[in-house]
């Protein structure tokens, strides 16, 4: 009887200690060096203090979140690697948040649609997804951090042969890996 | 002149009736080409027990070729052993005469002995025999029509040869290994992202190909038997496009290491790549002839994918197809005379051979998405993907595109042939 009373007052002991902290809580601002504020908290002055614990959540879906509103495509004409005036507010919004997370490796991947070879296919999605790797390039995003490679024809977003359909397959994809 | 047309009416049921028997055939072979050996493949006494139908194979074998029409025979059982009715076999219209026996030995192999006859002259022209295991029944089918594809043509077989293609499932794909007839297929790989472009080394025991499984194309150099692989090229970038010298060693392939498609050669095991051309174009689709000395390939240099050459020792690039604005997969023909492509013509994609001496161009087909044209080692024939009813198949053409067949299918879509060299 004892033992379990001593089991039990230790279990209560341990769940106290355990982190009040979610793992889910609020992320990181990508703006570089402003803290966050812990919601009822005031800010601390010089980072000497009692303060909260900031979480630094490194789940990629939690820091993708930033990114969601922001699309993750681009899509081209047949035929085409030109990347079109309404895209370029897409590339704007990554190119600034792979600048400010230094540490965050990105594939642009090209796609075509289905007609064609495979191969020559595979080199006409290169160039779509070097078309968006020059223009971050152009942004200051650091060559490092971004790698263009190609599907073909060999990944469509949407099945069918309509025109509408291979509108939707000629893209190039910026994917956080 | 009725009684000439009505005779080749019984013929032609003949032939369609004796292929019918043999129902198992996948392999549906069409067309009629100019100059058809005609020949009597027997049944082989003891085929109706054997695991395998040792004739039934034989004979599509040589049908496939296009150069050989299957001939009826009477009914009565013939085996090696026995000289055939020269005079009735001449009256149905054979030229040739095969017969044979598959018979169980004490120790559970099979005994299987063929004998080649000229009808017209009444001769014996060779035989072949082989005690092999159930599971190697179907080669020796294959070895025996290399052989009297060989005495009657004087080409070399490629019966016994063996093929790779892809299968896409609706969760993975499949790269397979079968016989040059489609069957006996075994899976090399099983991935859940693309294969594509899969190319046999000249010692047939190994295959390059490109996979997706890392989330971008790279390049592995697979070892058949053992499954063995080697990812030889995964530079920044896509990695694509294994094409091999002709002796094995080195692999032209496609990379877009310097921001755009372009040619390397590299050591077939791996290592730094040395660039052979320079464009601001997409260059792809490497192919080298047999005699190692030109390098086909795809560049849209011009404005427009088309088909080049350059010697391999170096020198500029010549361009060789100049009909249309897309002609891409160039396949060069292992006697150098031939050089078959995909062109894009009023919005189809259709198969055509180029005689190389003239330039020549013929359109061989009449579907509209024909891909990959891959030549079987003996340049007589062509194995491509296209589509029938909606779904891919896999195809065997006579260069005049005469003779067509179509090859057992896995499940799921089939494509990306590569025809394997003879293996002797």
């Amino acid at each position: 009887m004892r033992k379990i009373v001593l089991m039990i007052s230790v279990s209560v002991l341990l769940a106290a200690c355990g982190s009040a902290v979610k793992l889910d809580s609020v992320p990181v601002e990508d703006k570089a060096g402003s803290a966050v504020v812990p919601a009822g908290g005031t800010a601390p002055s010089t980072g000497v203090g009692q303060g909260g614990v900031v979480s630094v959540d490194l789940g990629k879906a939690n820091q993708d979140s930033v990114m969601q509103s922001a699309n993750r495509l681009v899509y081209f004409d047949y035929d085409s690697f030109v990347i079109r005036p309404e895209f370029q507010s897409v590339i704007d919004a990554h190119g600034r948040f792979i600048k400010a997370n230094k540490t965050r490796k990105v594939a642009i991947e090209g796609h075509t649609d289905e007609r064609g070879g495979r191969e020559y296919n595979l080199a006409l999605g290169q160039k779509r997804a070097e078309a968006v790797r020059r223009a971050l390039s152009l942004q200051g995003v650091d060559e490092s951090q971004i790698e263009a490679v190609s599907f073909g024809k060999e990944k469509p977003a949407v099945m069918g042969s309509s025109e509408a359909v291979m509108e939707k397959n000629r893209r190039a994809e910026i994917v956080y890996r | 002149m009725t009684k000439k047309i009505l005779h080749a009416v019984v013929v032609g049921f003949a032939c369609w009736m004796s292929q019918t028997a043999w129902a198992q055939f996948r392999v549906e072979v069409s067309g009629v080409g100019l100059t058809q050996l005609p020949i009597a493949v027997t049944s082989f006494r003891g085929d109706d027990v054997a695991p395998q139908k040792m004739a039934a194979i034989v004979l599509a074998d040589l049908e496939r070729s296009g150069q050989f029409r299957g001939v009826e025979q009477a009914s009565a059982v013939m085996d090696e052993t026995m000289r055939p009715d020269f005079s009735a076999a001449r009256q149905k219209g054979a030229d040739s005469l095969v017969a044979g026996s598959i018979s169980r030995l004490v120790d559970g192999r099979f005994d299987v002995r063929m004998r080649l006859w000229d009808v017209v002259r009444g001769q014996d022209l060779g035989g072949q025999s082989f005690a092999v295991q159930s599971d190697d029944l179907r080669l020796v089918a294959h070895r025996l029509a290399d052989f009297v594809y060989e005495k009657l043509t004087g080409d070399k077989g490629v019966f016994s040869t063996r093929i790779a293609y892809i299968t896409k499932g609706s969760k993975n794909y499949n790269l397979w290994v079968a016989d040059a007839d489609g069957e006996n297929a075994q899976s090399a790989l099983n991935s859940p992202e693309p294969i594509i472009s899969p190319a046999w080394a000249p010692n047939g025991a190994q295959l390059a190909y490109v996979s997706f499984e890392s989330r971008k194309p790279v390049i592995f150099v697979h070892d058949v038997a053992s499954g063995k692989r080697k990812l030889v090229a995964n530079f920044k970038g896509s990695n694509s496009a294994p094409a091999w010298s002709s002796d094995g060693k080195s692999l032209a392939v496609t990379l877009s290491r310097d921001g755009i498609s372009q040619l390397y050669l590299m050591d077939a095991t791996g290592g730094e790549p040395k660039r052979l051309l320079q464009s601001n174009s997409i260059d792809t689709e490497p192919s080298f002839t047999a005699d190692g000395k030109t390098l086909y390939f795809v560049s849209d240099r011009g404005g427009s994918p088309q088909i080049y050459r350059m010697p391999v020792t170096g020198g500029g690039p010549e361009r060789v197809t100049f009909s249309g604005s897309y002609n891409i997969s160039p396949s060069p023909s292992p006697d150098g005379k031939w050089l078959a492509y995909i062109s894009l013509v009023n919005g189809a994609f259709k198969l055509h051979v180029m005689d190389l001496a003239t330039s020549n161009v013929s359109a061989i087909t009449e579907t509209v998405a024909d891909e990959k044209p891959s030549f079987s080692p003996n340049s007589r024939l062509i194995i491509y993907a296209t589509q029938q009813k909606g779904k891919e198949a896999l195809m065997t053409t006579t260069l005049d595109g005469r003779v067509k067949a179509r090859l057992a299918g896995q499940n799921g879509d089939i494509r990306e042939p590569d025809w394997g060299p003879v293996q002797r």
